[in-house]
């Protein structure tokens, strides 16, 4: 194992570039601003690759562990480790941060050095998300990742920015300030610990247990989002700038469904097997209800937006059955929606930034005048959709799967995703793509420069290969997955 | 005819002596300046409460010790003079303890600041830009300074005065004001009401224990009479809480911080909540702490109306003044929060933990307050008080250095880390669950959620609109610098807070 301290380096790199980005100030140096980003991002997405070329899968614990006093006062730590759930992510989150970097370049042309430093700062504030074992540590900057978010849908935004930049922080606050106590009350209870790891050991009664699991289900509810506290992400979606709407999808999501993984399940696990049904629930009214709704949506980003909360259905009902084959495959399902959702909410921004629109309505036969886009537009609704030999596949397929092994209508109720996944994204695509050329904008819409090619060119190679060959990425949850699903097992009642 | 007359031990007070005779001083040379800037008075100002620091500091230290750390010997200051710290002099009328120490730095600290943030602002204005103006904060400061060392109802009295009269002064200092003048009315009358209650209060606290000495009051609770007691508890509590400025004794706080120029609002806003905590402290915990099951009581329903109130009239503001007044009135009710939940059930074990949250929570209060109105004095010129919320408008684009200052404090402010204000918040929280008020703990949060709002509020403003007023913001360097630090000291404290935590901790932990 290395002795560098990479996951040190995965966060705080990002945010020194972010804070050297902002030192270029104003926009007479934006190409500067954006070369000093795209460096940056590069830089810190190098750091994270030796996370998994040094990764041990046969270990299910806690690898390149760093641990240090932060605040003796209230025992807290600043305590780093990742294990095979969380590594993966934090490399997705650096990859996705430079796609965001070069998405922006051409397209962002005021304030570029703080439209590029909030998305490095994030991306470093989201490694530390997924890389804290303390509580407050991940609290902190769970938090803090708000701020950039806010300020990126609110500067950068569509026309009802600040509402939605509004909604998308209060919303998240409410569901983290109750996380908050339950974090203290975790402290007081555990005698003095803030230490994730403790936690996962300590035993409790069912009622508290309960208590705990509905105070993290508030907060990782809202992130996720699950039916019905979704509300805040179309709004969010619709008005954030492309990169906001990528970051958003691939990478903000996770955060509320890796919080199951590392607080509710191991922490909670007699309340979580008390709760399941409810959770299971949830999770299918998200895939189905969610699943129609996206079905009429007009506008592109919204029916995208939509089909995240339907995918990130599938997410949570592989936790709550409490299979091997479900949570692994709900992990391979978010990791391909990183690479999917992020691939369709840039091709819209390619479109929204020819044409200004985002109204399906608008367009109409645009393979006749961007061919090459087209293609590619064909294989992420392809996968989105969930077509065997995409990434958006394997994992829906898991989670199947796993339900079957479960119960059976509860795998059928699931099943229909694909129905209505295949539905809702490839009509979208008929619609926009197909059919003659609809009106003077399309006509006029030149085809993806060197740049979108290569940033979807290198997203579709990541979905193919998810697609045909998952085993690299399902190795490495195995030996944590077991783990984490033996602990569940193991009732904390005494 | 001198036979009972003791020389008090005046070394614990060199500090207060030293300033009220420099404040004197600066008084009679102030007359002889011909400068407008008034450069001398302002720098003999600033090194009065330096030379005050230095002093604190000084009178405290007693002498070398040694500390053996693995195997070496290592020389290390003693901070004492003598074992427990806590010297009493005045027949027993002011103490100097660690809590008066560290609470003492932290209000010259805030004070010089006070100082620089609001020099432009005086020089701007003819009617205040005058030697009283510096003189009256000297005096305010002692006043401050008095009530943090009191150790006797009377030096309370005095101090909380001392401080009051000369903050009704500063009010009023700019006389063509009409909103000055009724601030500085209203604050006059409902002060001198408040001092009354508190008077009664004392009075009743002297009728049944026959003391007006904090800790000998303490000493003799068990035997007075219990009605009389809470009688007199019920008027002191009253005059604390317009010290402090809780609901429902809040209603000067708004109008005053409003109409007040607002260099004195800063002064207003920041300092004399330190000062005010160390009464509370001396009073509540020093003098009737038996009785915490009551004042607790009491307190407590404060604590959730001042969340209550100040966050939600907080909402409707235009004008920033009146925002962050009503916003001060939930700190400060969140503060409570920490000062209530010392004695759970009668068992004390909490209460070193609670108080000392109280006190990182005050702290941080005054180093975030001070920031945000020195952000209004920063955009302030002659003729022109950018106090309405609309004056910061697009911040972002005339300077995004300071709009990102000011983001800071408001996040700091909402209680987002990674800011000094989270952990404030933390802290509290902390104490609350450990009491096991969980509901308490519930409301606190949706309050700070409710107010979340208007924070943010002001960061949209800066970030997400276009500016009304493109006048480039001019500012002494010095005054950049400060401001400066401040917003990022507010930064560097939520990255590191230990020090402060456990400085608040340990100075507690050595006074009472």
């Amino acid at each position: 194992m290395s002795t560098y301290p990479l996951l040190s380096l995965a966060i705080w790199l990002p945010i020194a570039a972010g804070i050297i980005v902002l030192l270029t100030g104003s926009d007479r140096n934006a190409p500067l601003a954006r070369m000093l980003a795209l460096v940056g991002a590069i830089a810190s997405f190098l750091v994270t690759i030796p996370l998994w070329a040094g990764f041990d899968v046969a270990y299910g614990g806690m690898q390149f562990v760093e641990m240090g006093s932060w605040i003796p006062r209230f025992n807290v730590n600043y305590h780093l480790g990742v294990d095979g759930i969380s590594m993966l992510f934090v490399i997705l989150n650096a990859f996705v941060t430079v796609i965001v970097v070069a998405a922006g370049w051409e397209v962002i042309t005021q304030k570029v050095a703080q439209y590029n430093a909030a998305f490095l700062i994030m991306s470093g504030l989201m490694n530390g998300i997924f890389a804290s074992l303390d509580g407050v540590l991940f609290y902190v900057f769970f938090e803090a990742s708000l701020i950039p978010m806010y300020l990126i849908i609110g500067v950068w935004g569509g026309p009802n920015r600040v509402y939605a930049a509004f909604k998308f922080f209060l919303y998240t606050l409410f569901g983290s300030l109750l996380f908050l106590l339950a974090l203290l009350y975790l402290f007081i209870h555990s005698g003095g610990s803030f230490s994730i790891l403790d936690w996962h050991q300590l035993p409790l009664e069912l009622s508290p247990q309960i208590w705990l699991f509905l105070a993290f289900l508030i907060a990782f509810a809202v992130k996720v989002p699950m039916w019905p506290v979704h509300t805040w992400l179309p709004d969010a979606h619709v008005e954030a700038p492309t990169g906001g709407s990528i970051v958003l999808a691939a990478i903000a999501l996770k955060l509320g469904a890796y919080g199951f993984l590392r607080f509710s399940l191991p922490i909670a696990p007699d309340a979580a097997h008390e709760l399941a049904s409810l959770m299971i629930a949830l999770s299918l009214i998200a895939v189905v209800y969610i699943g129609f709704v996206a079905l009429v949506q007009a506008d592109m980003k919204k029916l995208v937006a939509y089909s995240s909360i339907a995918h990130m259905g599938f997410v949570t009902l592989g936790f709550f059955m409490f299979s091997a084959l479900g949570v692994e495959g709900a992990l391979v399902q978010m990791i391909s929606h990183g690479f999917v959702s992020g691939a369709m909410f840039f091709c819209i921004g390619v479109m929204y930034d020819r044409v200004h629109s985002r109204q399906i309505a608008d367009y109409g036969g645009v393979v006749n005048t961007m061919p090459k886009f087209a293609a590619l537009f064909m294989l992420f609704s392809m996968a989105n959709a969930g077509l065997p030999a995409t990434s958006g596949f394997v994992g829906e397929f898991m989670v199947i799967l796993g339900a079957v092994q479960f119960n059976f209508w509860v795998a059928f109720a699931a099943a229909t995703s694909l129905i209505l996944g295949a539905a809702y994204s490839l009509w979208m695509y008929k619609r926009v793509v197909f059919g003659d050329v609809a009106n003077d904008h399309v006509a006029k819409l030149s085809d993806i420069n060197k740049r979108e090619f290569a940033i979807l060119g290198v997203l579709a190679l990541c979905t193919l290969w998810m697609g045909l060959y998952p085993q690299p990425f399902t190795e490495v949850m195995h030996a944590s997955v077991n783990e984490l699903l033996n602990h569940v097992h193991i009732s904390k009642i005494q | 005819m001198f036979d009972h007359f003791v020389v008090p031990d005046l070394l614990p007070a060199a500090p207060e002596i030293f300033l009220v005779v420099m404040a004197l001083a600066i008084l009679l040379i102030d007359l002889f300046v011909k400068d407008s800037r008034r450069t001398l008075t302002f720098s003999l100002s600033v090194l009065t409460l330096l030379g005050c620091a230095v002093i604190q500091v000084w009178t405290r230290i007693g002498g070398v010790a040694y500390m053996e750390l693995d195997g070496d010997i290592y020389p290390i200051i003693r901070y004492f003079a003598n074992a427990e710290g806590v010297v009493y002099t005045f027949s027993r009328m002011f103490v100097d303890d660690l809590m008066s120490d560290v609470l003492k730095l932290f209000l010259y600290a805030t004070v010089i600041i006070v100082l620089f943030y609001s020099r432009a602002y005086v020089i701007d204005r003819n009617e205040m830009n005058k030697g009283e103006y510096y003189v009256l904060t000297l005096f305010a400061t002692l006043g401050m300074m008095v009530m943090i060392s009191a150790n006797h109802f009377a030096t309370v009295y005095i101090g909380i005065e001392l401080l009051s009269l000369s903050l009704y002064a500063m009010v009023a200092m700019n006389r063509t004001s009409l909103a000055a003048s009724e601030a500085a009315m209203k604050y006059f009358v409902l002060g001198a009401l408040a001092s009354g209650l508190l008077l009664y209060g004392m009075s009743m606290i002297y009728g049944a224990t026959g003391t007006l000495e904090i800790t000998a009051i303490a000493a003799r609770l068990q035997d007075a009479n219990g009605n009389l007691l809470a009688f007199g508890l019920v008027f002191l509590i009253a005059g604390l809480a317009f010290k402090l400025g809780v609901v429902p004794f809040h209603m000067w706080i708004p109008d005053v911080y409003h109409g007040a120029p607002t260099s004195v609002t800063l002064l207003i806003g920041s300092a004399p909540k330190l000062a005010a905590f160390a009464v509370a402290m001396r009073l509540l915990v020093g003098g009737l702490f038996d009785m915490a099951g009551d004042w607790q009581a009491m307190l407590v329903i404060m604590a959730v109306l001042s969340m209550a109130i100040g966050n939600l009239a907080a909402l409707v503001q235009t004008n920033i003044k009146r925002m962050l007044a009503y916003s001060a009135i939930s700190h400060m009710g969140f503060m409570l929060l920490g000062i209530v939940t010392g004695v759970v059930n009668g068992n004390p074990a909490n209460a070193l933990e609670a108080y000392s949250s109280a006190m990182f929570y005050v702290v941080s209060y005054v180093l975030m307050s001070l920031g945000t109105f020195g952000m209004i004095l920063l955009m302030a010129r002659a003729g022109f008080e950018a106090d309405t919320l609309d004056d910061f408008k697009g911040l972002n684009q005339r300077s995004p250095w300071f709009a990102a200052i000011m983001m800071m404090l408001m996040f700091s402010m909402a209680g987002i880390p990674f800011f000094v204000g989270f952990f404030a918040k933390l802290a509290v929280l902390q104490v609350v669950i450990a009491a096991g008020y969980i509901w308490l703990a519930i409301v606190a949060v949706l309050f700070s959620l409710i107010g979340a709002f208007y924070y943010l509020r002001v960061v949209k403003l800066m970030y997400f609109d276009a500016p009304q007023d493109e006048t480039p913001i001019v500012a002494s360097a010095d005054m950049r610098l400060l401001i400066s630090a401040n917003g990022v000291a507010v930064a560097a404290f939520g990255l590191f807070p230990g020090t402060i935590t456990v400085l608040c901790l340990f100075s507690l932990a050595h006074s009472f």
